[in-house]
């Protein structure tokens, strides 16, 4: 299940090392998440629902929700899609809530190590290390953390090149896009860099700001700094059908990490449900991996995303079927078929128009909300705008938030392209700076130039909504 | 609300659709040399067709309008569909009775030259089988992306848009 061949990417192992799944010993690579070596392995299902013992395997891969957890060397609630296999590991499905062990402590924040910065960063991906290397450019010291094993956020799974103009990295691939801000950033001394860190909270202090954090699941961590810019991305959404809780149907971005990060195919037949850019994406890159792509299901009466993402799949053969939906899934411990319906003109499944497809893998296309949970914690007005995905945090031209000091950036801030998160990290962490007083005037025209490319990225017709929805995501007057 | 073009629904383009867009070059450019032809109908934020060209045939105002090749200034050098990151940009050219489409090929295995394929319409339907006569590999290649040229019969220049390779 490992890919050894593919027609973009070279898949780098680290050493082999023996995991053991329910005392069963299981071959991994260093660098692997637990959730990938299990997939590689043909283990679905990595826990059991508290009441019904339902099967839950993989869904969002990036440690955004609740469906991998495992236990780990005794541990319950590990996040099993982002936590490194380590030798020797002893891992255990988890079933329903688990207790944490009587000998076991949860780590105290009192005994917290302290990292000082003048800038906070959450989050490692485009608009977070955009933010960081401009406003380590600007004169201040930045401290980022990331929940996940390696820096890049989602551009680390993107092998498709990106649209927009050259000076924004358009033509380039995802993945190599990562690597040149990952590079970028590593070449500045003013900036730490914390991975396999997750933020919990954020707090005041008199002038600080605190973001409490643990380290590796086990050590507290507390940042401090001036202002702080959240940059946590955004969470992939399901839909409600029969059974869509079954192992093997996952968000559209897991079965990119496990197949574009990690090497390891999904499956070997698979449905998408949703003809956006993303599902689109996917299609291809399935292909591109060797796996059969029956069908994309789509709602709506036409394509979504691009047409010439929705071209580049059609001529290899998968057809895209406008006005479908999935009515259910079926399969014991993990998805061995998917039923799917077309829908009448008021999105009720025609009766009789039923068809199955025999699949392995169901990939949910349905799109994604911001991640605004510490945003939300911390204070800062939050809005529901369609247009964004869900709700996000009031801000201003500087994305700043209502909290003064807290700034906003990327998927987080309203659902886009990784461009647009670029360029907003850009603008939040130089504004940042300035706002502390540590960047000089010459930096405002750095603003305005990114200001003005989100302006020209966001003119077509496709950014059309996402002005509208930006419009009323603004301070009144802001 | 405005009507959903057909291609939308469908998710590919026909010839006709297409030239309803853009205009066809003439028989005789498609005799002198190979010509960019973009299968790009919609205003997405995208200019690297543009900003490639050697000779300022892509004519695009803004990166959010459509791109629209001069074909009396294009000399058909590919650049265009090496880096168009929507792999949306093909050559065409007439030799003789056949046609030759040049086509980006992101996957494995690359064919040969001189190598026979399946060639496969926009709709992913195989129509007829053609000889591979140029690849350039991803290392040569401007824009990361492979490009293939294949030998068609004429009647399929403006269908084959892809080629499944057998072995």
């Amino acid at each position: 299940m490992r890919l050894t061949e593919h027609p973009l990417l070279r898949f780098e192992r680290g050493r082999e090392v023996t995991i053991y799944f329910n005392g069963r010993p299981i071959k991994a690579y260093e660098g692997e998440t637990i959730a990938t070596a299990l997939h590689a392995a043909g283990i679905r299902a990595l826990n059991y629902s508290v009441n019904k013992k339902r099967p839950r395997g993989l869904f969002c891969a990036i440690g955004k929700c609740s469906s991998c957890l495992m236990v780990v060397n005794g541990i319950p609630n590990v996040r099993a899609c982002i936590t490194p296999v380590e030798d020797g590991m002893r891992i255990q499905p988890q079933h329903g809530r688990a207790r944490l062990p009587e000998k076991a402590k949860p780590p105290e924040f009192r005994d917290a190590k302290v990292v000082r910065a003048d800038i906070v960063i959450i989050g490692g991906g485009p608009a977070g290390l955009m933010a960081a290397i401009h406003a380590a450019d600007a004169g201040a010291s930045v401290a980022l953390l990331d929940e996940n094993p390696r820096l890049g956020g989602q551009l680390i799974k993107q092998t498709h090149k990106f649209f927009g103009k050259r000076e924004q990295f358009a033509g380039v691939r995802g993945v190599e896009i990562a690597k040149i801000l990952s590079e970028e950033l590593r070449k500045r001394e003013n900036v730490q860099v914390f991975l396999e860190t997750s933020a919990v909270g954020i707090f005041q202090e008199k002038d600080e700001k605190l973001v409490f954090a643990v380290r590796k699941n086990r050590e507290p961590v507390e940042f401090r700094g001036r202002a702080i810019i959240v940059a946590t991305g955004a969470m992939e959404r399901s839909i409600p059908f029969e059974n869509n809780d079954l192992p093997g149907i996952y968000g559209a971005g897991a079965i990119q990490t496990l197949m574009n990060t990690y090497g390891v195919k999904p499956g070997d037949r698979v449905l998408i449900v949703g003809a956006g850019n993303v599902g689109l994406i996917l299609a291809y890159q399935l292909i591109q991996a060797g796996v059969e792509v029956k069908a994309i299901v789509e709602a709506m009466p036409k394509v979504g995303g691009y047409f010439v993402h929705a071209a580049k799949v059609r001529r290899l053969g998968v057809p895209i079927l406008t006005r479908h939906t999935i009515l259910r899934a079926e399969g014991k411990e993990r998805v061995e078929r998917a039923v799917v319906a077309q829908l009448d003109g008021n999105w009720k499944p025609i009766p009789g128009t039923e068809g199955t497809f025999e699949v392995d893998v169901i990939a949910l296309a349905v799109g994604l909300r911001p991640s605004i949970e510490l945003l939300q914690q911390a204070g800062c007005g939050v809005r529901y705008v369609r247009e964004l995905g869900g709700h996000v945090a009031v801000r201003d031209g500087w994305m700043e938030t209502t909290v003064r000091g807290i700034f906003v950036a990327g998927d987080s801030a309203g659902i886009e392209e990784a461009t647009t998160a670029m360029l907003e990290g850009k603008i939040a962490g130089i504004a940042a700076a300035l706002r502390l007083g540590i960047a000089g005037e010459e930096w405002l025209k750095e603003i305005e130039g990114a200001q003005k490319a989100l302006d020209e990225f966001r003119s077509g017709p496709f950014g059309r909504h996402v002005l509208e929805g930006i419009k009323k995501a603004m301070v009144v007057g802001g | 609300m405005s009507e959903i073009p057909d291609y939308l629904k469908r998710g590919y383009i026909t010839p006709g659709e297409l030239f309803s867009i853009i205009p066809k070059p003439s028989e005789d450019r498609l005799r002198e040399r190979p010509v960019a032809v973009p299968e790009c109908p919609q205003e997405i934020p995208c200019a690297p067709c543009r900003e490639v060209c050697p000779t300022g045939a892509i004519n695009m105002p803004t990166p959010n309008d459509l791109p629209v090749v001069d074909y009396d200034k294009c000399i058909g050098c590919s650049l265009c569909v090496q880096v168009c990151p929507g792999l949306a940009f093909f050559m065409v050219q007439y030799v003789g009775d056949r046609a030759r489409i040049t086509m980006p090929h992101e996957l494995l295995p690359l064919p040969e030259r001189g190598e026979t394929v399946v060639l496969l319409n926009r709709a992913g339907e195989p129509v007829g089988r053609g000889k591979v006569v140029t690849v350039v590999p991803r290392e040569k290649s401007r824009g990361d992306t492979p490009i293939i040229t294949v030998e068609v019969p004429m009647e399929l220049a403006w269908d084959v848009r892809a080629v499944r390779v057998e072995g």
